[in-house]
């Protein structure tokens, strides 16, 4: 209801005219997909609002979204492409012509292509076109190609996909409008950034209670109803006390986890041979259970069976255990009972007893029951759903530890004992999840990159045993950054913070090409900045560069720009054409599936290209296959927006799924012509809706797999059985222990005997283990500002004014002890380096923890600041102190099993700078100097005078 | 609150004006007023310059100078236009004052009456400049009971002294002038005393706590994080911080200077008449350093409640 | 005209939930592009890709740690997110001490407006405004504040739905509020009474029309949310418990 315009008489005109024209397209200010309405005057963005039919945002904006118009029109933005001259980093650079500047990458890449094409190393950054980008890997040959996700928050990925066959990230979601006790672990923003503030918004509307598990209280943790402020990196501990609790009062869901989870499935117990620890299966390869009734070992799949969970069985003359028992076993040790881990973990034993009953009330105390009919995988009708209303998130707090893995595993673990995975009230998978675990497919690369072929599959997948790795003749591996070896077995999304690394070192070789998009990695996405700049200039005895060509694709003049030989200027997110995919990181809810499109809203007023069209036209250059017809000639002529209608991944699969054929098909369908516009008319977005009995209990629910099936989410409409117990790993372990065809050398062998275990464990953090706890005594991490994306918020002139100075937040007493006050710089040092920070004391953070807001520090000159901006004299950035290496090892500081980047393992110790430092950051990096066309912006800004005056 | 100079200048400046129209108004009023020419000239000149330089100083700092005429119309709440009314309005008596002063045959108005209107007028215009002041429940310094007699009395008390030296200067030097400027000092020290001990030993009724509207009895607020990292309109206009150890610095700058040696000068002037110039002149000097030490610290000591947001304890 | 009218018909204002404000910004980035082109526009932004960039602002928020509060519960402090905009004072003096008129206070919804064709630009205003509403545009040289977004909740070429302050329209977590606090039915109100929500600085009599709702005593102790301990079960041996006729 809105209010009349009363008769006040003052002259103010309360209807101005607010757009010429309203355009709709998705928001790329951050990668959380929200859906836009573009007010245009005069063809400029009079103002930028929320879609409110969108179903990410649905309607509202996040204080970075509200600043587009600044980023749009961004001092930064590059003009045209631009080729080095002077040194690398020496800020020297020449404007060539797009022609000029893609023959000069086809001439390299033609030549990597026609000779070996693993030297080329693709890897891209926070883009959202991974489907087309893998794809073009593919087609080249290259096995080297990843996008940001191993520095991101592959553990997140993997663990969820390997154990409930969906993850937390942004492909899941609690059930916002049921849960009654909602626990967050270590987040402070996450890629569902809007969705999870709507949705506290709703839990806070309804008195549910939230719990926030995270050593800072700031953001969300603020209006938690209750703080956990653990150490860091002692979640699974942490969690494990609560399984233990749980076990102990007999407070599990035992139903669910014998209808949906393997817990009954039984493990063979024949330690020293090649099945110990695996799965009892029937000569069909179907898991067996024991069944109470018939006394005999039992198809686990089958409906029509009753499993013990508990017991020593004779199967085919081994002894076989239930999954169950051994998950039991391991967490009803006293090792794992809340006062054994309360002084690790920084928390009282009471508080974590207390909310284990919390838990356990809830979940089975205040049950909630849907009157929803469905029908569950074995046929079986039931005429209402029950809920366990406790739901769980978790990010990147969990993730970017060496033991997040597994961490992330437990939690998993603690969500099948409550039986609340997509049950009402509980964490509800989002399509295209859940998949089958693991899903397909298998990375792709296993014979290496063979010259002008293409690759044969998609470079990253998921591996389900040691002979899916992908290594050469002697077991080294055959990527660059060493995803999918030893290494890193399970390394789904590839280790991008290893390339350049690894690519100087020449080992396992050195590349010829590192092609980079939208990734800043001469800066806040590396770690060890110095070391990496160091690398990106280092040269061989002859002069040439260890990496000897490299291409990037930046739309703005960030810190990488001035080490990359091949500069291809992007256009801003309301300059093109872009698809949020089914594919990659679609806009699914959990209660549909959706996929958007950008349309451009404006039109560059520079010599810009949208990347995904550029690529398109190096490989129809390149001749890549798929991207030039019969003739040779350029299959997508019309660029990307050609390829998002007319590309086809399978047939009638395509990036879009929405309004395809005729345009009434969903999922599947032919390429239609019209497909862009029905996007746009129906707001850049397209939401097929899951029917309404298959909104819970995906993983088994008769109508969501046929859907799911239908839609080309799975293969096939089977159950999806949770895996407590995780097979793959076992595989693992037992290679190690010398079965299995392909095992590990033996400098590998304990390392993946210990930490491929089927079960969730706990360990220290490599780094923590690895340093005198004494010499750096503190956890230093890092969190989103809500209102900054990594670098790109820095050259907003609305958003810098917020935050242009990152401070180093101190528990008060902790640095009161040490005699810092506030305000003080001080110098934060690890084993790797040292950097200073002015501090700010707070009580809200963990006592043995500092952190500080990411990405704020910048390079002096670069994104179009001033070079005497705050960002680059009193800013600072953490990276400088992360190590890409264990301390004194070669080894990459990663988690074990999947190459997860380890960005807040990193420990420090903070000391009063001395009194003739206390003035500034004193960063000594030298200076960047714009590219042509790129000036600092203007001193006074006094944008939006136009329309005020247009109005009048 | 930041101690912009031409605020400080404007209200030093025109208060020691109008000071000077009050005295040599009451010169008149009890028939004493030397008539000479050019001590009336001069006298009228600078009492009225100072007052125009001021006035002309506090529109240096208006977004608008050329609107200034605006400033007129809300005499019914506003403060800040009945004083721009009185400081016009107050050009009228005195101007008439100082032409049947200076040229009584040419002029022949009655100066007792003028003179009179004059001090009246001036006195009302201190009042209102202060009030200006007085009136803002914001800052604490301000709004209190002090303010006002402190205007009145310093512009009086500046004014006499300019008054006094000028006489001296002109060698029309009166036995009467130079006791009441020492009880003018007197009293003038004695009321920014009382402003300066009152000012020490309260704060405002708002609280860091008051600001975000919590309560309860121990309940703390601390600031974490400002809205912006860098010093906005609001932190340059109202979060003016001066340091203690500064204020007290300055504090004693305007006592000795502003008060005391003024005061010792004019005692030593009474028993060495023959060095009166030679003594009144710096100490009219000192007396105006002093002052303006003063007003700085008037501005630069007041907490405006808006620094409660910005960490803050008290304002 | 400074005078303030006697009542205003209605008294439209925000009620800012500071339980449920997660300190996003989206609220002060919001206002800052509507505003920007709208009636008070520009809202010019000063040494903007530089040091001390200083731009004009009609809503900040803050972040506080609060101690001694039940909202702390267990826990020692509790951080505090504080949005803080023009409260649309009942008895502003931002408007009294006006000297040109300038400033004033609509007599039909209680919004207290600057008219930039008439300010001199002396910052009175500003110096009379506890809450440090008003923000000075240098570059123009006239007061500037929250207009309460009175070009967006009547505005004809707006959808219905989106006549509401661009600060409300977008703020994720709902913690925003708009209506008429004149009328003690409408859904503010209620809200207000609801949930205990109150003035900022009352004792300086400017009867803020904004209201504030506190952040709620957490429930982080056994006392805050009485739930029974879980007892061990032991009676038949290990995991005995387990032991029932399960079906898949
Ligand atoms: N200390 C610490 N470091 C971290 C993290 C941490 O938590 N702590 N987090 C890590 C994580 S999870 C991530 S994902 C990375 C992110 O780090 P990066 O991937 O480096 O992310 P950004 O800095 O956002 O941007 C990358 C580049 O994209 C460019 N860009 C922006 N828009 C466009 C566009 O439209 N087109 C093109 N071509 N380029 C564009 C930007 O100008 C910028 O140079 O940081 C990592 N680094
Ligand atoms: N505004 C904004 N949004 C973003 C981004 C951005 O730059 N800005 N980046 C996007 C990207 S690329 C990513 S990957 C996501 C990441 O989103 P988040 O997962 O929210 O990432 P972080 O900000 O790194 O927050 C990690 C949180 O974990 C906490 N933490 C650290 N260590 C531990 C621990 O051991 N245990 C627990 N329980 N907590 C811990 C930190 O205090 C912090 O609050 O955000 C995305 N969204
Ligand atoms: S969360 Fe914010 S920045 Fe990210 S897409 Fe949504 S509105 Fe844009
Ligand atoms: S908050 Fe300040 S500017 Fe707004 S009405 Fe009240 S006193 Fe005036
Ligand atoms: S600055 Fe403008 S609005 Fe404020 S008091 Fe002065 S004239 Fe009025
Ligand atoms: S009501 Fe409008 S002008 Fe006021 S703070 Fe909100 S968005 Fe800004
Ligand atoms: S938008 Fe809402 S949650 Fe975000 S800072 Fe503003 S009031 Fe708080
Ligand atoms: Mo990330």
């Amino acid at each position: 209801m809105a209010f009349t315009a009363p008769l006040e008489n003052d002259g103010v005109n309360t209807s101005p005219h607010v757009a010429d024209e309203v355009k709709t397209t998705t928001c790329y200010m951050c990668a959380c997909r929200c859906g836009i309405k573009v007010h245009l005057q005069n063809g400029q963005v009079r103002y930028i609002q929320g879609n409110r039919d969108h179903p990410v945002n649905k309607g509202i904006l996040c204080g970075k979204g509200a600043a587009g118009i600044m980023q749009h029109y961004s001092p930064a933005r590059l003009r045209k492409p631009l080729k080095r001259v002077g040194e690398r980093g020496a800020s020297e650079y020449a404007e060539i012509e797009w022609d000029e500047a893609l023959s000069i990458a086809t001439g390299w890449l033609s030549n990597i292509r026609a000779t070996d094409p693993k030297k080329l190393a693709f890897f891209t950054g926070r883009d959202q076109s991974q489907s087309l980008t893998g794809w073009w890997a593919n087609q080249f040959g290259t096995p080297n190609y990843a996008a940001h996700g191993g520095f991101c928050s592959v553990n997140m990925a993997t663990a969820g996909i390997y154990t409930i066959g969906g993850s937390f990230w942004e492909f899941g979601e609690p059930d916002w409008d049921h849960t009654k006790y909602f626990m967050m672990f270590g987040v402070a923003e996450d890629h569902d950034s809007n969705p999870i503030k709507i949705g506290l918004g709703k839990l806070k509307a309804r008195g549910a209670k939230f719990v926030s598990v995270n050593p800072a209280q700031t953001g969300y943790s603020a209006i938690a109803d209750e703080w956990v402020g653990l150490r860091p990196g002692t979640d699974g501990l942490f969690v494990m006390a609560i399984i233990h609790e749980l076990l102990q009062s007999g407070s599990v869901d035992l139903d669910y986890l014998v209808r949906y989870t393997n817990a009954p499935w039984l493990v063979i117990q024949a330690p020293g041979t090649a099945d110990d620890g695996m799965i009892a299966r029937d000569p069909q390869g179907n898991p067996l259970c024991w069944d109470q009734k018939t006394k005999t070992p039992i198809n686990a799949l089958l409906a029509e069976v009753a499993p013990v969970l508990r017991g020593n069985f004779d199967v085919n003359g081994k002894r076989a255990v239930p999954a169950f028992e051994l998950m039991a076993q391991r967490y009803l040790d006293n090792a794992y009972a809340p006062d054994a881990v309360a002084e690790r973990c920084g928390i009282p034993a009471a508080t974590i007893k207390r909310i284990a009953a919390e838990v356990a009330h809830v979940a089975f105390q205040q049950q909630i029951e849907l009157p929803i009919a469905w029908t569950d995988w074995a046929g079986r009708k039931h005429d209402k759903i029950i809920g366990r209303p406790v739901a769980m998130h978790a990010m990147r707090g969990i993730s970017a530890h060496t033991n997040g893995f597994h961490t992330c595993r437990a939690i998993h673990l603690l969500q099948m004992l409550l039986g609340s995975v997509d049950v009402p009230g509980g964490f509800r998978y989002k399509p295209p999840y859940p998949r089958p675990i693991p899903p397909g497919p298998k990375p792709a690369g296993k014979k290496g990159a063979t010259p002008n072929q293409p690759l044969g599959g998609m470079p990253l997948g998921f591996v389900t045993a040691p002979e899916d790795l992908l290594l050469d003749g002697q077991g080294k591996p055959i990527r660059i950054d060493k995803a999918y070896s030893w290494d890193h077995p399970i390394a789904s999304h590839g280790l991008m913070h290893m390339v350049i690394s690894n690519a100087v070192n020449g080992d396992p070789y050195p590349i010829d090409t590192l092609f980079m998009y939208m990734a800043n990695m001469a800066w806040n996405s590396s770690m060890n900045t110095r070391g990496t700049i160091d690398m990106l200039t280092a040269k061989n005895t002859d002069g040439s560069y260890k990496i000897p060509h490299i291409i990037y694709s930046d739309a703005y003049f960030s810190e990488t720009v001035a080490y990359a030989d091949l500069i291809l200027p992007d256009t801003t997110y309301l300059e093109r054409w872009d698809c949020i995919s089914l594919l990659d990181r679609p806009i699914s809810d959990a209660d549909a599936a959706g996929d958007a499109i950008r349309q451009p809203v404006i039109a560059p007023d520079r010599d810009v290209r949208a990347f995904q069209t550029v690529l398109l036209d190096l490989g129809a250059r390149l001749k890549l296959p798929g991207m030039v017809d019969e003739d040779g000639d350029p299959k997508f002529p019309g660029g990307y927006p050609d390829y998002i209608v007319n590309h086809e991944r399978a047939p009638g699969i395509g990036p879009l799924a929405g309004w395809r054929g005729d345009g009434t098909a969903q999922g599947h369908g032919a390429p239609n012509a019209a497909q862009l516009d029905n996007y746009i008319e129906n707001g850049c977005f397209w939401r097929g809706e899951i029917p309404h009995d298959a909104r819970y209990m995906k993983m088994a629910n008769a109508s969501y797999l046929a859907w799911s099936k239908q839609m080309g989410f799975i293969p096939k409409a089977e159950q999806i059985v949770l895996q407590i117990y995780s097979e793959p790993l076992q595989k693992f372990r037992n290679a190690a222990r010398g079965h299995g065809p392909v095992q590990p050398p033996d400098k590998d062998r304990a390392r993946i005997e210990t930490y491929f275990d089927p079960l969730p464990m706990w360990y220290a953090p490599f780094e923590e283990a690895a340093i005198d706890p004494q010499q750096f005594p503190l956890h230093a991490l890092t969190q989103r500002p809500m209102h900054h994306y990594h670098s790109w918020g820095s050259q907003n002139a609305w958003l810098r004014q917020i935050t242009s100075q990152n401070r180093l937040f101190m528990n008060r007493t902790t640095a009161t002890a040490q005699n810092i006050a506030d305000d003080d710089w001080v110098w934060i040092t690890s084993h790797a380096g040292r950097v200073k920070a002015q501090v700010r004391l707070v009580d809200g953070v963990n006592k043995d923890t500092v952190w500080t807001w990411n990405a704020i520090g910048k390079r002096k000159g670069s994104w179009a600041l001033n070079p005497n901006a705050p960002e680059s004299t009193r800013a600072f950035l953490l990276n400088h102190v992360i190590s890409e290496r264990l301390p004194n090892s070669q080894q990459s500081n990663s988690d074990p099993i999947t190459g997860q980047a380890a960005w807040f393992d990193v420990r420090v110790r903070v000391e009063r700078a001395a009194d003739h430092e206390q003035n500034d950051a004193g960063h000594n990096f030298g200076a960047l100097y714009p590219p042509p066309g790129v000036t600092t912006g203007p001193d006074v800004l006094q944008y939006g005078a136009q329309f005020s005056e247009a109005a009048e | 609150m930041n101690p912009a100079l031409s605020v400080i200048f404007f209200t030093t400046a025109s208060g020691a004006g109008y000071g000077m129209l009050v005295t040599l108004g009451l010169y008149a009023a009890v028939g004493r007023l030397p008539n000479d020419l050019w001590f009336a000239l001069t006298a009228m000149v600078v009492s009225l310059g100072l007052i125009t330089a001021g006035l002309l100083s506090s529109t240096f700092h208006l977004g608008h100078p050329e609107r200034a005429w605006r400033a007129f119309s809300q005499w019914r709440t506003s403060w800040l236009s009945r004083e721009g009314i009185m400081a016009i309005a107050t050009y009228v008596p005195a101007l008439l004052f100082g032409l049947a002063w200076a040229f009584p045959t040419y002029v022949p108005l009655p100066q007792s009456l003028l003179g009179i209107l004059s001090a009246v007028f001036a006195l009302g215009t201190i009042y209102t400049t202060a009030m200006i002041y007085r009136s803002l429940k914001p800052i604490h310094q301000w709004h209190n009971k002090h303010v006002v007699p402190s205007y009145l009395m310093l512009g009086v008390m500046t004014g006499a002294m300019l008054v006094l030296a000028l006489t001296t200067l002109f060698g029309e030097r009166t036995a009467f002038l130079t006791p009441v400027c020492g009880i003018l000092f007197a009293a003038g020290l004695t009321v920014k005393w009382l402003y300066w001990s009152f000012i020490d030993t309260s704060a405002g009724a708002s609280t860091p706590t008051s600001a975000v509207g919590l309560s309860g009895p121990n309940v703390k607020v601390t600031s974490v994080e400002w809205p912006h990292t860098e010093a906005n309109y609001v932190l340059k206009e109202m979060g003016f911080q001066v340091a203690r150890k500064h204020a007290a610095r300055l504090r004693h700058v305007a006592i000795w200077a502003g008060f005391l040696l003024p005061a010792v000068a004019l005692e030593a002037s009474i028993l060495l008449p023959a060095m009166a110039p030679l003594l009144l002149m710096p100490a009219t000097v000192l007396m105006a350093i002093g002052i303006i030490a003063e007003r700085w610290l008037f501005f630069a000591q007041a907490k405006h409640t808006v620094t409660l947001y910005y960490g803050s304890s008290s304002a | 005209m400074t005078s303030l009218p006697a009542t205003t018909d209605k008294k439209l204002g925000l009620v800012i939930d500071l339980d449920t404000c997660v300190g996003c910004q989206a609220c002060v980035t919001n206002c800052k592009e509507w505003n920007t082109g709208g009636l008070m526009a520009p809202l010019t932004d000063l040494k903007s890709y530089g040091a001390e960039a200083d731009g004009v602002w009609f809503n900040r928020v803050h972040t506080y740690e609060v101690t001694g509060h039940e909202a702390c519960g267990a826990s020692a402090s509790r951080t505090m997110h504080f949005p803080r905009s023009c409260l649309h004072c009942e008895t502003p003096e931002c408007v009294t001490v006006c000297p040109t008129g300038a400033s004033y206070k609509r007599t039909t919804d209680g919004i207290v407006l600057v008219n930039e064709d008439l300010c001199i630009g002396c910052k009175l205003c500003s110096w009379a405004c506890p809450y440090g509403a008003r923000e000075f545009d240098v570059f123009e040289g006239v007061m500037k504040k929250c207009t309460l977004c009175v070009d967006r909740i009547y505005n004809e070429n707006l959808a219905e739905e989106d006549r509401v302050p661009a600060c409300v329209l977008t703020c994720p977590t709902s913690a925003r509020h708009f209506g008429d606090l004149g009328d003690p039915n409408s859904d503010v109100s209620k809200l207000v009474a609801s949930r205990g929500g109150v003035d900022l600085m009352p004792e300086l009599g400017y009867k803020p029309t904004n209201k504030y709702l506190p952040p709620r005593a957490r429930k982080d102790s056994a006392a805050a949310r009485p739930t029974p301990e879980l007892k061990p079960i032991t009676a038949d041996g290990f995991l005995g418990w387990v032991d029932k006729l399960l079906s898949r």
